[in-house]
């Protein structure tokens, strides 16, 4: 090993101190061809002999200095660094070809490196805590059945289950409980969100996160009763409220109209448990007792669900074992934890609920459950794109490599092996690559962020830390590497296939000798267009799937209505007033310019909000089932646009005393009467345990209206009138429908509302961009999907012209031949277009194969349409077949104008 | 332009290992020499049954050079010529030990399978 090392020392002083020895050896090289030819005019020789004799017997100089020279220095660097200078010089002589091919090349590559980057975010990334490997999560199995309150995104477990499970202690070293929530640091007026959670006191010493600045929780955050708790704010949040002041652990944050002290501050990298969320600030469990409206809080109540949970392992337990552990634990987890309000029936099935436990490396996600299909479908298509533009690129290549032909020739006579002469042209390619690569990961950034800038709507902001970690780098690398091998390689070896003599006869252009060659550029094309053609599909089912989104009736009319949250918690109405308030608020927004109705409402369509509960229809023995709720104030269905069908709306009759009347939509009236008109008739729901069943008389029958989300089916929904909610909270929502434009509408309820009282907070949703949000995710499929297919066809067609281009050019004299002996130019141009449409065809039949393989990976995104549409397909096959042959055209025509004399003459 | 390596370096390789092998040893044996001189001694030696390029005496002396075997010094050769003047190292001599033991332990068994008469294994 030693003595290798030396060489190598030896070889690199050679290589940074070049010539100064060599001068030397040539002395040493005279002097002994001197003495050597003495010695044979000693032994009897002629000068001229013995000196001849002398060379001779010393062999060949030039080949020794050669070796000596090789001998100095790293042979292969010094070569690499040859092939690169001279393939950056042949790339800076041709600008056209070097720009379309980095420009395509970084197209590809950043697509794929910006869609991996939020693949590694959303998916693969572990959590910046300590050992994220030993973090698992507990949640219920598939199947579990447990109603109650859930408030909360993080809602998993009641305050009761989490101290059950708290109490485990063989599996787990210690679990921590979280619950995600939103405070408003606003002290009046609209509204600004922190995101907020509570945690209990052990949250981050079970995650092994230190404070970069004071400390952690309090232990007696985790009983019901504290005081004036503390909060944990993260490094964001310390330098965007309090610009990173240095004394803030002397300061307060006020949330929600209350001061809370600073305790720590988390560093930098933490951002919380749940990718795609992060937190400001976090408050203890107990401080859940302190906001809530009705002072009592969650953590009594055991129908309110919402915790989460994780626990670190302890050494010597996998995820797996733990989960046994906890799927046996489950009965008794689930006994001790059953909700006082359950009736028997209910707690028989809640106590047969089981636990399961899961990974936490990566966290928990609800923006992973969305999107995660998708990413990786997208993944998948932008690296077919990457396919189709190495396709290309190899393609110009290989029309390249055919011009240099003699070049190569010449060079191989001359001693050159084909393995150097192959080096040379994947350095070019090497070249290509990198520039690509450059330039790709430069827009791969600005397109991630576009991405994100995208999903982010006003409701949700959407954080994912987007840092450039070794997976994404080793990923763009790989690619890099693997484009150069894929687009370089087959014309390297095919340009230095050729015999020396043949290439150097005359223009080397022989009838026969180049067909060869052409197969592989014309199985190259078949494949870009068959690739293509997967990806057009792809693009026309997704933005067809959105277009019937779009086009889905959702029952009511968003345009124009604008839908207003109001809190008035802090006002501390008692609730027998809060009505009052909330009609008086109504008239006053009513009287403003513009405004053509306003009501109220607990959830407005499509927010994500809801509320269900088991009823049957009066008289009937069936067994009881699900059925919708809203509570709404008389005038409401007029304001978002929809119509009765039968029947009344509610009106100020419908009061606290007077009996319980509903209005069902058709929905439901078909589940529960049969599709009858069942106005008149009346319905029940269940109560909680030791609470009477409920009876409600239909008053009136309305159209049907959405409920969560487009794409479902119409659910029965049953309206109870806001006038008989007993227990009247205090924040409501109103929906505003206005002739003026959102913003004027929302600008003059906002003073009408301040009119009224200046410290209520509000906060407006512009109904069209809720029913828009809703659609998010398909929205971006259809756009990506849509820019992609347009993108790897553009790619495709300048694939096809180059090829249909180069093999004009091949056959000139045949066609020059052919219009000399009588052909006309119809003629020539249908021998031209038939070659296309062979290569098109072919593509066409492959890639609609492969489209119908490929698209059940698709199915479940789509809507209203089968991945298989025959439709779609044949639109896009026609679309594809259309363009491409009139990118042909060009070359045919130019075919059919070849005069035949200039032809011959070049021959 | 660098040619590629085109015709068996195997066979060359090992030549060119016991070319050192032998500079070494007269070397050793001779005290400094000068190139010529170093030819003129192998070609001695081998009784002139070893007739090589001398020109690749000076590859071998490179090599050596790099592997640290040998030094080299400018002086004057017998007929007051200016010449490059080879000496063997500490780290040469520990070379040429190493590779004689091989040398005469390959040789020994390469023997030994030789002179093995028929003799057949049950």
């Amino acid at each position: 090993m030693i003595p290798r090392l030396r060489m190598a020392v030896a070889r690199l002083r050679g290589l940074l101190t070049r010539r100064a020895p060599d001068p030397e050896f040539d002395d040493e090289l005279r002097a002994h061809l001197a003495e050597l030819t003495e010695l044979y005019i000693t032994q009897g020789m002629t000068p001229g002999d013995a000196a001849w004799a002398a060379r001779r017997q010393f062999g060949n100089s030039a080949l020794l200095e050669e070796d000596r020279r090789e001998m100095r220095t790293f042979p292969s660097l010094e070569n690499l660094w040859h092939d690169l200078l001279f393939g950056a010089r042949q790339l800076r002589l041709n600008p056209a070809f070097t720009a379309i091919a980095v420009l395509s090349l970084a197209l590809g590559i950043g697509a794929n490196t910006a869609i991996f980057e939020l693949v590694n975010a959303v998916r693969l990334r572990s959590l910046p805590v300590e050992k994220p490997e030993d973090l698992a999560y507990v949640r219920f199995q598939k199947g579990s059945v447990r109603s109650g309150n859930f408030s909360t995104r993080s809602s998993m477990f009641t305050y009761a289950l989490w101290q059950q499970i708290h109490a485990e202690h063989d599996s787990f070293e210690d679990s921590m409980a979280w619950s995600a929530t939103r405070f408003n640091l606003a002290p009046g007026g609209e509204k600004r969100w922190a995101e907020g959670l509570y945690v209990s006191s052990n949250f981050f010493r079970v995650l092994g996160v230190q404070p970069i600045l004071g400390r952690g929780p309090e232990a007696a955050g985790d009983q019901p009763g504290c005081a004036s708790p503390g909060a944990i704010i993260s490094y964001g949040f310390w330098q965007r409220q309090f610009a990173g002041d240095p004394d803030v652990l002397q300061r307060s944050v006020t949330l929600d109209g209350r001061p809370f002290p600073v305790l720590g501050v988390t560093p930098p990298s933490f951002f919380g448990v749940e990718v795609g969320n992060r937190y400001d600030v976090a408050l203890p469990l107990c401080a859940d007792q302190l906001m809530a409206s009705d002072g009592k809080g969650r953590m009594s109540d055991t129908r309110e669900w919402w915790l989460s949970v994780m626990g670190r392992l302890r050494p010597g337990w996998t995820v797996e074992r733990t989960g046994v552990r906890f799927r046996t634990l489950s009965p008794v987890i689930m006994q001790a934890g059953l909700p006082v309000s359950y009736r028997p029936e209910d707690a028989k099935t809640f106590l047969k609920n089981k636990l399961e436990v899961v990974p936490g490396e990566t966290g928990v996600s609800g923006l992973r459950r969305e999107y995660e299909q998708p990413l990786w479908l997208l993944l998948a298509t932008t690296g077919l794109v990457l396919l189709i533009a190495c396709a290309n690129l190899a393609n110009l290549l290989l029309a390249r490599a055919s011009v240099r032909e003699r070049d190569m020739a010449v060079r191989q006579a001359i001693g050159a092996s084909r393995a150097r002469l192959i080096a040379q042209l994947m350095a070019e390619s090497l070249l290509l690559a990198i520039l690509g690569t450059a330039l790709g990961a430069a827009l791969a950034r600005l397109l991630s962020e576009t991405l994100i800038a995208f999903l982010t709507t006003s409701n949700s902001g959407l954080y994912l830390g987007l840092g450039l970690d070794g997976r994404v780098l080793g990923f763009t690398a790989a690619i890099a590497v693997g484009t150069c091998v894929l687009f370089g390689l087959a014309p390297a070896l095919r340009a230095t296939r050729v015999a020396p003599a043949s290439a150097m006869r005359a223009g080397g252009r022989g009838l026969t000798a180049g067909r060869e060659r052409a197969t592989l550029r014309r199985a190259l094309v078949v494949a870009q267009v068959a690739l293509s053609l997967v990806l057009l599909v792809g693009a026309l089912l997704f933005v067809g799937s959105l277009r019937k989104l779009l086009a889905v009736d959702p029952g009511f009319r968003p345009q124009g209505v604008v839908a207003m949250d109001v809190d008035f918690a802090r006002m501390h109405f008692p609730k027998d007033r809060r009505p009052g308030v909330f009609r008086e608020l109504m008239d006053h927004v009513r009287s403003q310019p513009g405004v053509r109705a306003v009501a109220q409402v607990f959830f407005t369509p499509l927010s994500g909000n809801g509320w269900n509960d088991a009823c049957w229809a009066g008289g009937s023995t069936g067994e009881h089932q699900e059925s919708f709720f809203n509570r709404v104030s008389p005038g409401y269905f007029q304001t978002i646009g929809t119509t009765l069908a039968a029947g009344r709306d509610f009106n100020d009759r419908d009061t606290l005393s007077s009996p319980q009347v509903a209005i069902v939509n058709e929905a439901f009236a078909k589940r529960f009467f049969g599709g009858r008109n069942p106005v008149g008739s009346s319905f029940f729901v269940e109560g909680n345990s030791g609470v009477p069943d409920q009876r409600y008389e239909i008053v009136g029958l309305v159209h049907n209206v959405k409920y969560y989300e487009i794409r479902e089916d119409f659910q029965p929904i049953s309206y109870l009138p806001m006038a008989q909610d007993k227990d009247p909270d205090s924040a409501a929502t109103f929906v505003i429908q206005s002739s003026l434009p959102p913003g004027d509408t929302i600008r003059s309820a906002k003073a009408a509302v301040a009119e009224i009282n200046p410290a209520m907070d509000v906060e407006f949703t512009i109904l069209t961009r809720q029913v828009e949000g809703s659609l998010l995710r398909d929205r971006l499929m259809a756009d990506l999907a849509g820019a992609f297919g347009l993108l790897a066809g553009v790619l495709a067609t300048l694939g096809l012209y180059g090829v249909i281009a180069y093999m004009v050019a091949r056959r000139r004299n045949e066609i020059g031949i052919r219009i000399a002996l009588g052909a006309g130019r119809f003629e020539v141009v249908r021998l031209v277009l038939r070659e296309a449409a062979m290569l098109v065809g072919a593509g066409l039949a492959i890639g609609a194969g492969l489209s119908l393989g490929a698209g059940r990976a698709a199915a479940s995104l789509l809507f209203g349409l089968l991945p298989n549409d025959l439709v779609t397909l044949a639109s896009a096959m026609a679309l594809l077949a259309f363009v491409a042959l009139l990118a042909s055209y060009g070359p045919a025509h130019r075919a059919s104008g070849i005069q035949p004399m200039q032809t011959l003459r070049e021959e | 332009m660098s040619k590629g390596r085109a015709a068996e370096p195997k066979k060359s390789e090992v030549l060119q290992g016991t070319l050192d092998l032998m500079i070494l040893k007269t070397l050793h044996a001779m005290g400094p020499l000068h190139g010529f001189g170093i030819a003129r001694r192998i070609e001695q030696i081998s009784q002139e049954m070893l007739r090589l390029n001398e020109g690749t005496v000076y590859t071998s002396l490179l090599r050596l050079q790099q592997l640290g075997s040998i030094a080299c010094a400018w002086g004057a050769s017998e007929n007051n010529r200016k010449a490059k003047f080879y000496s063997i190292t500490a780290i040469g001599r520990k070379q040429l030990a190493r590779e004689t033991e091989n040398w005469d332990r390959i040789a020994g068994v390469i023997g030994r399978v030789l002179r093995l008469e028929g003799h057949k294994v049950t």
